[in-house]
Formats: structure tokens, C-alpha cells, sequence
């Protein structure tokens, strides 16, 4: 757990003095992330930085776990977080194992000790140990430096880590291989992190949490989805963008949408049977044809039931493409605009129909979360809410 | 012809001389290496005081060296040391202090912010990060100051064979008052050669001390 208490930075400058940081308070839970954002100079690495004391804080204090860190020593309190930078840092006279292994050798840990520890963070970080230890930062990319990054920060396994802008300087396929491979450590490791980012799509798919700053100002503290429903003001609005609605379908998955009732009919089943069902259903065009296991087939059209006699295994057309129903919105709203089709038949992890899901129902899903909102949006310190 | 006859009857001369040579100019640019390094790193701490220093460095410099010689002979006569070896070793230790010195301090000035920043930030004690990070960085660079010490000063000792400190200088201050263009020439040929070998010498060394994982960037220099 991080918690921040009036974290306050005055920055003198010639011109006078600059507030950087104003009365931060903030808590995260621990095992979450959070994704401090904002535009540049508002104040987010700032804060950041308060916390291990890179930049020293002129007022308030910062609790890690309920405990105040005003007393700690810098050192022993830096060796406890673990820290990433968007430049990476690698040390460059030591090799990869050198690197990762730096924190623990402070921290005292025997040769046996922290050379298994290595192996173990390679592992985590799915590089190979073998190739890989003896090496030095400079016959590395750039993705791979930073995923060496990732794990010097976690070597000595501490609760909370921060990290400033890490995957800022990869590249954007890389990134989002990175960022991916991130959650899925997190998901296990359950660190408390605090992430700067000026990328709302990166915040929008790491954060539990997101903080928008502006101007030394913390201004509003939601989950994503909420923060995307019901930005708080008209800076938080044109800061997250006109098309907020639509990034919010990153966040929905299929599952929360779709419906489970679905007419569909069999290879054996009559064109006759096919219209009838068609209209009994209420479809427009078409139904979907399911074979014996239960996966897609093909599609009856009306036109050809209607016009045509025989069984819907002779006369079907191709199958649509279908949604997993762990696939987000955005994916399916993709997926629906490349093949000119309102609806698609979802199916579960063994790829046999359970449902369909339709543009009627994901706009009224996503709209449904502005129409219940008040205008003015949950407090600022309100308790997390799960994603739903 | 002539030249190179005199080089083979006289080997043992040339030889004992060169040996004189590089062991003054090793005694005074080592010593220099042990006073220089250590302020150079005091001095990253303190912008004004770097200034003054390496300005300070600077002036020494620009001292002629028969000049500088010309001032030690009252100064150390008080202790006895007039002339002779230790004027000499004294006066190239303050010729090296400003290529070492100023080396020092922009290698481990230059060390990437982002380095001493992780550095800081994983919690390396001041020490450490100059143990661990910036030392071992900042070698090369270090290294390149004292070759280029040593070269300088190879010049600078043949001079002081005009105060008795002996070496290669020796043959050349020879030359000219027994008007012998055979040692004249010898002389300073032996001083350039010695110049140049040693450069490459150090520069191997300097190679050897670079961190493997910084090779690239040395090649590239």
C-alpha cells in the first residue's frame, strides 16, 4: 500500500517559486497499479519521485505498507522499492547478471543466494538465462534492456515498485508485447506500483487506478472506467480525448455484453424450418448454422429460405467471424465495421456457440454507465471500485 | 651512416639513459595519477572549487619548464634538492595535474544522468555508486588523461637534463654545447620514439582496464 499525505514540491527558481507538487494525497492498495498521468510539467514524475526520494519532498509525508518513511534511511528505504526508469539505466561495465543482481549484493545476500535469484528473475521475465547472463546491456535491444530493467527492480522481491514511464522509449509493437507481459507478472506478484505515463492507452490497459494530474494538482483519482464515464471536469474531458467513449470499450469484455439467447439451426434442419426460425426470432437477414459440436458452420440468409427448398446444409454460406468472449469491445466493434454486420455470435474457449452479441447492445452497455451517472462525478478519495 | 654507428657503439649509454627517462617521467606521472584522480573526483562536488582548481591547473601549464626549473633551485635549494631528480619529478607531477585532473572531472561528470539516477534510485551509498558505476566508467577517459600526461612530460624531461636530472635530455643538452649533431639528433629522435611507444603501451593498457560491456563506445571515440 502507498500512501501519499499533503506530498507537497516547491521547486525555487529564479522566476520564483514553483509549486511542482500541491498537498498530493492519494492511497494505493496494495497489489494494484496505479497510473499517474498528466501532460508534461503537471507534476506526475514529481510526486513519483517524492516517494523514494529522488527529488525530496519540501512538505507531507509518504506511507508505504502504514508505515511513515519519514524516518527511514534513504538507502535502506530505496533498496525496499523497486524503480524503473524510461531510460533504462542499465549499468553498462557489468553484465546483464550484474545488473539484475545489483540490489540483493547491497542488501548482503550470499553468492548462491543471488546468483539463483537471477536465474529465477530470467525466468520471470521469460529471457534465457543461459544465453543471456554473462552478456552486457549493449548487445541487448531495446526491449530486452528494459525487461532487464524490469527485473533488477524486482530482484529483492519489493512490495512496491515505481515506475517512470518504463515502457516509454520502446517501440509501439514492442510496448504492448512489454505491457502485456507485465500484467501477467502482476497478476502474480501483486506489487503495489506506481506507474507514471503520458499515454492514456497505456493507462487505460495497466491502471486499476488512474490519477490525472494538472498543474502540481491532483484532479481526479478513479478506476478507468469511471474516469472515462465520468471525467470530473473539462480538463480531465479534452485530456482524456472526444472519442473517451470509445476507448472504453478496451474495458468491457465480450462476456458482460453479450446475450445467451440465440436461434440457430442445424445442417439437418429445412430451409422452411430455417425461415420460420428466422422469423421467430425476429432476425433481419440471416441465422446462424451450428454443426454437431456446436461451433459455427454457416449462415442461412432469408433471401435463400425463402426462395429456395431443401436443407441448410446445401444451401449455407460462409460462417461470420466470431467474438471470444474474453475479447474486448474494441475488438469486436472492429470486427463487426470490417464485415458491414450489426451482430456476431460469440463462442467460449472450446469455440462452440453460447450467444451473440450485437451494436445495439454495446452501445446501450456503454451508455448506460453515462445515463445512471450524476453530474457530478464520485468524490475524490472514494473507495475503489472493481472493474466491473 | 654516421648516426647509425654511433647509435650501436654507444647502446649501453642510450639504453641506461632511456631507462632514466621513463622512470622519471613513470615515478612523477604515477605520483600525479594518485593526487590527481582522487581530486578530480573531490572536485564533481563543487562547481566553483572545480573552477578554481582547473584553473589553477591551467596556469601551472603555461609555465615554461626552464622557467619552472629556474624557480625550484632557490625553493628546494632550502632543503638541498636544488637540481637533480627531484625538481624534475616535481615539476612534471604539477604538469600532469591538469590532464588528469580535468579528465577525471568530466568523465565522472559525464557519467549518464540516468545511470547515477538508477543508481541513486535502486539505493547505492555515495561510494557505491562511485565504486560500482562511475569509477569504473569514467576509466577510460582517465586513462586517455594520463597518456596524455605521460607524452607531454616525456618532452618536458628531456629539459631537465639542464638541472642534472639526467635521462635522454642528457644526449640532446650534450649535443648542442659539444656542437655533436650525433647526440643532438639521437637525442631528440630517441625522445620522439619513446613518446610514441609509450603512447601505444598505455593505450593497450587503457583497453585492458575499459569494462567489456563498454568496448563499443571506446572503439568509437
Amino acid at each position: 500500500m502507498i500512501r501519499l499525505d499533503n506530498l507537497t514540491k516547491v521547486f525555487d527558481t529564479p522566476k520564483g517559486a514553483v509549486v511542482a507538487a500541491d498537498h498530493i494525497n492519494m492511497e494505493v492498495p496494495r497489489g494494484e497499479i496505479c497510473i499517474l498521468l498528466g501532460p508534461s510539467g503537471c507534476g506526475k514524475t514529481t510526486t513519483l519521485k517524492m516517494i523514494n526520494r529522488i527529488i525530496r519532498a519540501t512538505s507531507g509525508k509518504v506511507f508505504l505498507d502504514g508505515e511513515d518513511t519519514t524516518g527511514m534511511n534513504t538507502q535502506d528505504l530505496r533498496r525496499s522499492i523497486g524503480y524503473v526508469i524510461q531510460q533504462i539505466g542499465l549499468f553498462p561495465n557489468m553484465t546483464i547478471e550484474e545488473n539484475i543482481t545489483v540490489v540483493p549484493r547491497l542488501l548482503g545476500w550470499d553468492r548462491t543466494a543471488y546468483k539463483k535469484r537471477a536465474r529465477e528473475l530470467m525466468d520471470m521475465i521469460a529471457m534465457d538465462a543461459e544465453a543471456f547472463l554473462k552478456r552486457y546491456p549493449s548487445e541487448l535491444s531495446g526491449g530486452q534492456q528494459q525487461r532487464i530493467g524490469v527485473a533488477r527492480a524486482l530482484a529483492a522481491d519489493p512490495p512496491v515498485m515505481l515506475m517512470d514511464e518504463p515502457f516509454g522509449a520502446i517501440d509501439p509493437i514492442n510496448r504492448a508485447v512489454i505491457q502485456d507481459e507485465f500484467l501477467k507478472m502482476q497478476a502474480e506478484l501483486k506489487k503495489t506500483i506506481m506507474f507514471v505515463s503520458h499515454d492514456i492507452d497505456e493507462a487505460i490497459k495497466m491502471g486499476d487506478r488512474i490519477a490525472i494530474f494538472r498543474e502540481g494538482k491532483l484532479v481526479q483519482y478513479s478506476a478507468p472506467d469511471d474516469l472515462l464515464s465520468a471525467p470530473r471536469n473539462g480538463f480531465v474531458e479534452s485530456f482524456l480525448g472526444e472519442d473517451r467513449a470509445l476507448k472504453r470499450l478496451n474495458l468491457v469484455k465480450v462476456r458482460e455484453v453479450f446475450s445467451d439467447e440465440m436461434g440457430s439451426v442445424k445442417p439437418d434442419d429445412t430451409l422452411e424450418t430455417a425461415l420460420s426460425r428466422i422469423d421467430d426470432f425476429g432476425y433481419q437477414n440471416a441465422i446462424l448454422m451450428v454443426n454437431d459440436r456446436g461451433e459455427p458452420a454457416g449462415m442461412i440468409t432469408r433471401s435463400v429460405a425463402r426462395t429456395t427448398r431443401g436443407y441448410c446444409r446445401d444451401h449455407y454460406q460462409t460462417a461470420p467471424p466470431v467474438a471470444q468472449l474474453d475479447d474486448d469491445l474494441r475488438k469486436v466493434a472492429s470486427l463487426m465495421f470490417a464485415n458491414d454486420t450489426t451482430w456476431l455470435p460469440c463462442v467460449d474457449a472450446r469455440g462452440r456457440v453460447c450467444g451473440h452479441i450485437t451494436q445495439r447492445a454495446m452501445t446501450h452497455h456503454l451508455g448506460s454507465r453515462y445515463r445512471s451517472r450524476p453530474e457530478d462525478s464520485a468524490p475524490l478519495r472514494s473507495q475503489p471500485e472493481t472493474k466491473e | 651512416m654516421e648516426l647509425f654507428r654511433y647509435v650501436l657503439d654507444n647502446a649501453g649509454l642510450l639504453g641506461q639513459l632511456t631507462l632514466e627517462h621513463i622512470s622519471l617521467v613513470g615515478v612523477a606521472v604515477g605520483i600525479a595519477t594518485l593526487t590527481g584522480v582522487p581530486i578530480g573526483i573531490a572536485i564533481t562536488k563543487n562547481e566553483r572549487l572545480a573552477r578554481s582548481v582547473l584553473y589553477l591547473a591551467s596556469i601551472i601549464v603555461t609555465i615554461p619548464s626552464i622557467a619552472l626549473f629556474g624557480v625550484m633551485i632557490p625553493l628546494l635549494s632550502i632543503f638541498g634538492y636544488g637540481i637533480g631528480y627531484v625538481p624534475a619529478v616535481i615539476a612534471v607531477l604539477l604538469y600532469s595535474q591538469l590532464p588528469i585532473i580535468r579528465n577525471t572531472y568530466t568523465a565522472i561528470n559525464n557519467v549518464n544522468p540516468a545511470l547515477r539516477e538508477a543508481a541513486r534510485g535502486i539505493g547505492m551509498s555515495q561510494n557505491q555508486r562511485l565504486r560500482m558505476v562511475e569509477i569504473p566508467l569514467a576509466v577510460p577517459v582517465i586513462m586517455a588523461g594520463v597518456r596524455t600526461a605521460v607524452v607531454l612530460n616525456i618532452g618536458v624531461m628531456a629539459i631537465a637534463a639542464y638541472i642534472g636530472a639526467g635521462g635522454l635530455g642528457t644526449l640532446i643538452s650534450r649535443g648542442i654545447s659539444q656542437s655533436d649533431p650525433r647526440q643532438l639528433i639521437v637525442g631528440a629522435v630517441a625522445v620522439s620514439l619513446l613518446a610514441i611507444i609509450v603512447d601505444y603501451a598505455l593505450l593497450a593498457l587503457q583497453k585492458r582496464l575499459t569494462p567489456r560491456g563498454m568496448e563499443r563506445d571506446v572503439a568509437a571515440a
